[in-house]
């Protein structure tokens, strides 16, 4: 019976009947709220302020390094124009025809990188943060339109069930937290929705910028559960449902978060 | 080191000017420890200063309860058309400096 009930729910992938049973299981569309709204009024002003958001000297390195080649090598601006660039990163992660596997943005960029360009990109690196900053901050304002059927269809559903499933020694799962207590406290800070919009970002704890996946290995530390690597099948996966579930939001990143 | 400056291009003379410096540097102060417990050396920046025309109009003494990537605002008088210089000095006494124009009309 079980089975029967998932393929009812599983068959029809196409982006219609998600929308519709986003409002069955999911956050209702009228409550989805950035995590911008969860912060204080100060933190706030600091993302929307251009200047002060220090997300933005990663922004700046990123189009340095976007145009920048080095001896025998060609640069990334040789290949592909800045315009685009632009709304490049709302359709990421994606399935790769390519790499035959569903890949995210800044993966997708390590990947360009490396066939034409040595050393080769490391997840986290300085140059990666930086180029995944100035391509996703090329898409800031428009909102994730991330492909969820087809050869995206596997992934996504391993991400949604990511998201509902309990890990850790706290035995917690995604949507405890930000589905269903969201707005309330847990000890001194807000919870939010979990929404990715503001990644790659400038985290206060961190004094620094940082990947979206490193922000997933503080989630699962915070829980105690063994963090998966940087650039997994795990992480991108629920990158991808967590881009669906944002959709109604715009792109914030360089985001500023606590 | 990647920097950030605001400063207007033109301005009246006489005018206040509010001038906005941002640095990446990640300021590290010395007291944490790695994941072997061994002590991170601190790597901090000491001292800003800038300089109108060559006459110090800011100056800053940082320590290591600033935090990472310092942004300082400041404001100073609009007096003849030249350059402002700015100038970071790292722990190692290695100096960072970055300069803007401004046009007094």
């Amino acid at each position: 019976m079980r089975f029967f009930v998932a393929l009812l729910l599983w068959a029809p992938l196409a982006g219609a009947e998600l929308k519709s049973f986003k409002k069955a299981g999911d956050l209702a569309p009228g409550e989805v709220k950035s995590g911008s709204d969860f912060l204080t009024r100060e933190t706030r002003e600091f993302q929307a302020d251009e200047f002060a958001n220090p997300g933005y000297l990663w922004v700046q390195e990123g189009r340095a390094a976007f145009f920048r080649a080095a001896p025998g090598t060609p640069a990334c601006s040789s290949c592909h124009t800045v315009e685009s660039m632009s709304g490049l990163a709302a359709r990421y992660p994606r399935f790769d025809p390519q790499l035959k596997r569903l890949i995210n943005l800044s993966g997708k960029i390590a990947f360009g990188h490396d066939q034409k360009r040595a050393p080769p990109l490391h997840e986290e690196s300085a140059e990666l943060l930086a180029l995944t900053a100035f391509i996703t901050s090329l898409s800031r304002g428009r909102p994730y339109a991330v492909q969820t059927d087809g050869p995206a269809a596997r992934y996504f559903r391993q991400g949604r069930k990511h998201f509902f499933r309990r890990r850790g020694q706290l035995n917690l799962a995604c949507s405890q937290c930000h589905d269903n207590n969201w707005g309330r406290l847990l000890r001194g800070d807000t919870i939010s929705q979990g929404h990715i919009t503001a990644w790659p970002g400038y985290r206060f704890e961190w004094q620094t910028f940082g990947s979206l996946h490193r922000r997933f290995q503080d989630c699962d530390t915070g829980i105690r559960a063994e963090p998966y690597a940087l650039g997994s099948e795990e992480y991108t996966s629920l990158e991808l449902y967590l881009a669906w579930r944002a959709a109604d939001l715009p792109i914030e990143s360089p985001g500023v978060r606590r | 080191m990647t920097i950030r400056i605001a400063v207007p291009e033109k301005a009246r003379a006489g005018e206040i000017l509010e001038i906005k410096a941002l640095i990446r540097h990640q300021m590290e102060t010395g007291f944490r420890r790695d994941a072997y417990g061994r002590t991170i050396p601190r790597d901090i920046l000491k001292e800003f200063e800038c300089l109108y025309n060559g006459t110090r109009v800011f100056h800053a003494e940082l320590f290591p309860a600033v935090a990472a990537n310092p942004f300082l605002t400041f404001y100073t008088r609009a007096t003849e058309s030249g350059t402002l210089v700015f100038r970071w000095t790292h722990e190692s006494g290695q100096v960072s400096t970055h300069s803007a124009n401004i046009e007094v009309l």
